[in-house]
C-alpha cells in the first residue's frame, strides 16, 4: 500500500520515468510557491516535492539554502507548508514532502503524520533521518498509511542498502553524487551503479536526484531510474528572475524541457 | 544507578546518552562515521597509538597542565580556587588535546585532508597546527562575524598554512560554519576527515572527543589530591559545545560528593532571548547530527545565539551534557556577558592571568556558587575551575568592552 505508487504505475504503463520537481514551501511567498508548483504540474512535472524550509539544511547547496532563507524570512511555518501541500494535492498532483527532522520532531511526529495524511500528502523524504533513528516515524507512517523515502548513497554498504530499502515505502531516493543539492554540469557515473545495486535488494521504484538540471540530463537519468528528481535548477528559475510572472514563465519552460527528457529516455 | 555505572554505560553502541545523542545525518556520512568509530575503537585498544598520543600530549601540548592555586582570586570570591591551566597548552586552549587525537586518527585512516569549524578560532588554530605537524591539507570554516571578532586567530591559521573560509550564510557564526563543514564533508568524505572541535555532532564524535579531552579531569583529580589531600567540593567549567567541561567533569562523575557545574553563556540575559544557554533556555531537538538541547522556535527552526564569547556562541550543546543535566549529575547555570567580563577583569588584576572570555564564564560562575557552597558546607569550598584558554585572542573584544583602547586604534 503506497500513496505515491499510482504515479509510478501510470508512468510505468507509459514506459517512462516519473518527473519529480522540488520547491521549498513558501518560496518566494506562500501564494507564490503554490502558483509555482501548479505551473510545474501544468508543464509536465508528475510529482511535486514540497521541501519544508529549515534554518540549517546541511544536505542543500546554495540555491535551495537561499530559497529556504527567503521563505523563513517571510515567516513561513510548518502549518503553512501543510496548507501548501493541501492546495497542490487538491490540484491533482501527488505531493511528497521533503523535510529535515527537527521541524517534524517539534510539531510532534504523530501529529504531523496525521495532518500530512489529512492534507493529502503521500509521505516524507527525510534527508537527515536514517532508519536507525526513525522508530517514531516508522510507527506514525504505518498508522496513517504514509510513504517513507529514506536516502541511499554511493557510500552505503550493501548491508545498509538492504536495511534502508527494507524500511522504505513508495520509492527509494538514490543520491547520485557525493554532495549536496545543486545542478551540476555533468550527471554522475556513480548513479547508475548505485541504482543497479539498489535493484539488487528491492523491487521498489528508485528515484535519482542531486545535480539534474537539463532535459538532456533528465533523459540520461530516465534511462536507468524510475524517477528523475530535480530541485535547484527549478528553484533557480524563480531566484534569478526578479518578478514572479517572469519566474513562472522560466519555470514552465524548464519543466517542459525536463518532461520532454523524461519522455525520451536515453537508453 | 551509581555514578560509576552511570558513566560506564554511556553512550550505548549507537551513541545514545539516554534520549539524547545518536546520528541524525545524511546516509552519505554513515559509512564515514562507522569507519571513524571503528578506527577510534581500534586505536583505543592499541598500546602503540596510546603511547604516541601520550608522547605528543606531553612533549608537544605540554600536558599535564598545571593546577594552580589562585590565592588572591580565591580571597575575592570566597572559595579556594584551583585553576586547571589549560591556557598554558600549546596554542592556548584545551582544544589541542582533541585535535592531536583526531589528527592521529586521520593519519591512521589514511586520509590526507582535514576540515574544521571554528567559532573563537581556537579549534581552527589547533587544527591548523596539527595539520602542519602531520602534513595534512587543512580547510577551516568560520562564520564571517567571527572572522572579524577573532581576526588574530584568522591570521594565525593562515600562517600555519590553513585555508580559512568565511561563511556568509545564516547567522554567520559557529552554527553556520558547522553547516558548511558538513556540506564539505558530504562531498569529500573519501579523503577528508571532519575534525569536529567539541563534544557534539553525530556519534561517535561526542564520546570520542570526550575521551580525547578527559585527561584534563584525570590530571586535575590527581593534582587536587596531591595538593589538598582530598577531592574538590565542586568542579566548574564553561559550556559551549561542551568539550572542556566534559574533559574536566568526566573523571569526577563517579565521585558523588563532587558537584559538577557547567556555566552557559547567558549573553544579555536569558530573559532577553539574546543568549547562548541551550540547556537553561532551550529545549530538546535535533541539530547538527545529534539530539540535544537546542535554541529553537516552536517550529524547530534554530534561533540565533548571542554571546560576547565567540567560543560559546552556539545554539546547541553536546548530548552528554543534555543527559548529565536530565540525570541531575551536573548543574547548568547561565552567566551573562557582564558577569563574565567582571570575572575576566578580576582574574587579570588579582592573578596576572588574562583568561579567554569563554573561561571567564566559569570564573564568574564560581562567584555565584561559592557563597551557597560555603553555607551548605559550613567552610570555605574547594573549587577546581577549568581555565580552558588564554585571552590573547580576546584582547580586542575586551579592550573595546572596557573602553581602554586608544582612540586611534
Ligand atoms: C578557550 C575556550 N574555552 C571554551 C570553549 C568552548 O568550547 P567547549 O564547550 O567545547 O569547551 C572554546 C571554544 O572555542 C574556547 O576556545
Amino acid at each position: 500500500m503506497s500513496r505515491i505508487g499510482v504515479a509510478f504505475d501510470k508512468a510505468r504503463a507509459d514506459g517512462r520515468a516519473v518527473l519529480v520537481g522540488c520547491m521549498p514551501a513558501g518560496f518566494p511567498t506562500v501564494e507564490g510557491s503554490i502558483a509555482a508548483m501548479r505551473a510545474m504540474v501544468e508543464a509536465g512535472v508528475d510529482v511535486i516535492e514540497v521541501e519544508i524550509p529549515y534554518s540549517d539544511p546541511v544536505m542543500d547547496g546554495p540555491v535551495i539554502q537561499r530559497a529556504s532563507d527567503i521563505a523563513l524570512a517571510g515567516g513561513v511555518r510548518t502549518a503553512d507548508a501543510l496548507r501548501i501541500i493541501e492546495a497542490v494535492a487538491a490540484a491533482g498532483a501527488p505531493v511528497v514532502t521533503m523535510t529535515y527532522w527537527n521541524p517534524i520532531e517539534q510539531y510532534g511526529v504523530d501529529a504531523f503524520a496525521r495532518d500530512l495524511a489529512a492534507a493529502g500528502g503521500t509521505g516524507l523524504i527525510t534527508p537527515d533521518l536514517i532508519p536507525d533513528e526513525a522508530a517514531e516515524w516508522l510507527a506514525a507512517s504505518d498508522t496513517y498509511g504514509l510513504d517513507r523515502t529514506f536516502l541511499v548513497s554511493p557510500s552505503s554498504t550493501d548491508a545498509r542498502l538492504e536495511m534502508t530499502t527494507r524500511h522504505c515505502r513508495g520509492f527509494v531516493y538514490a543520491t547520485a553524487v557525493m554532495g549536496v543539492t545543486g545542478a551540476r554540469a555533468q550527471t554522475s557515473d556513480a548513479a547508475p551503479i548505485l541504482v543497479s545495486r539498489v535493484r539488487g535488494v528491492t523491487d521498489l521504484p528508485v528515484g535519482v536526484g542531486l545535480g539534474v538540471g537539463t532535459g538532456a540530463q533528465a533523459a540520461t537519468v530516465a534511462g536507468y531510474a524510475d524517477a528523475v528528481i530535480v530541485g535547484s535548477a527549478l528553484v533557480r528559475c524563480l531566484l534569478d528572475t526578479p518578478d514572479l510572472a517572469g519566474g513562472l514563465a522560466a519555470l514552465r519552460t524548464l519543466s517542459a524541457e525536463l518532461a520532454e527528457g523524461v519522455h525520451n529516455p536515453a537508453r | 544507578m551509581s555514578a560509576d555505572a552511570l558513566s560506564a554505560a554511556y553512550p550505548d553502541t549507537a551513541g545514545h546518552f539516554g534520549r539524547f545523542g545518536g546520528r541524525f545525518v545524511p546516509e552519505a556520512l554513515v559509512a564515514a562515521l562507522d569507519e571513524l568509530d571503528g578506527a577510534w575503537r581500534a586505536a583505543t585498544a592499541d598500546a602503540g597509538f596510546r603511547a604516541e598520543l601520550d608522547a605528543l600530549l606531553r612533549d608537544y601540548v605540554g600536558a599535564p597542565s598545571l593546577l594552580y592555586e589562585a590565592r588572591r582570586f580565591s580571597a575575592e570570591v570566597g572559595a579556594r580556587v584551583l585553576l586547571k591551566r589549560e591556557d598554558l597548552n600549546h596554542t592556548g586552549a584545551h582544544k589541542i588535546r582533541n585535535v592531536v587525537g583526531q589528527a592521529l586518527l586521520t593519519r591512521r585512516m589514511g586520509k590526507r585532508r582535514v576540515i574544521a569549524e571554528t567559532g573563537a578560532g581556537q579549534h581552527g588554530v589547533a587544527t591548523a597546527t596539527a595539520a602542519a605537524l602531520f602534513d595534512l591539507e587543512c580547510v577551516v570554516y568560520m562564520g564571517e562575524v567571527d572572522t572579524r571578532r577573532q581576526a588574530l586567530n584568522v591570521a594565525r591559521m593562515r600562517m600555519l598554512g590553513a585555508t580559512v573560509v568565511p561563511v556568509t550564510t545564516g547567522s554567520r557564526t559557529l552554527k553556520d560554519a558547522m553547516n558548511e563543514a558538513m556540506r564539505d564533508w558530504v562531498a569529500n568524505v573519501d579523503d577528508t576527515h571532519y575534525l569536529i572541535g567539541t563534544a557534539a555532532g553525530p556519534h561517535p564524535f561526542p564520546a570520542m572527543v570526550r575521551d580525547f579531552v578527559r585527561g584534563i579531569g584525570e590530571e586535575a583529580r590527581q593534582q587536587c589530591l596531591d595538593l589538598t589531600g582530598g577531592l574538590p567540593d565542586a568542579v566548574a567549567a564553561c559550556v559551549g559545545g561542551g568539550s572542556n567541561a566534559l574533559g574536566i567533569f568526566h573523571a569526577f562523575v563517579p565521585d558523588a560528593d563532587v558537584r559538577l557545574y557547567g556555566f552557559e553563556a547567558g549573553g544579555e540575559g536569558v530573559e532577553t532571548g539574546r543568549h547562548a544557554a541551550s540547556i537553561t533556555g532551550g529545549s530538546s531537538g535535533v541539530l547538527h547530527g545529534t539530539r540535544t538541547y537546542v535554541l529553537q522556535d516552536a517550529d524547530g527552526q534554530t534561533v540565533e545565539s548571542h554571546s560576547i564569547s565567540a567560543g560559546l556562541d552556539y545554539p546547541g550543546v553536546g548530548p552528554e551534557h543534555a543527559w548529565l543535566h536530565d540525570s541531575g549529575r551536573a548543574s547548568y547555570l547561565p552567566v551573562d556577558d557582564d558577569a563574565a567580563m567582571a570575572a575576566f577583569e578580576l582574574l587579570c588584576r588579582t592573578e596576572g592571568i588574562i583568561p579567554a572570555i569563554e573561561s571567564a564564564h566559569a570564573l564568574a560562575g564560581v562567584r555565584v556558587i561559592a557563597p551557597k557552597l560555603a553555607a551548605e558546607l559550613g567552610r570555605e569550598p574547594v573549587v577546581v575551575v577549568n581555565l580552558s584558554g588564554r585571552g590573547d585572542k580576546d584582547v580586542h573584544t575586551a579592550g573595546e568592552y572596557f573602553g581602554i583602547l586608544d582612540k586611534e586604534q
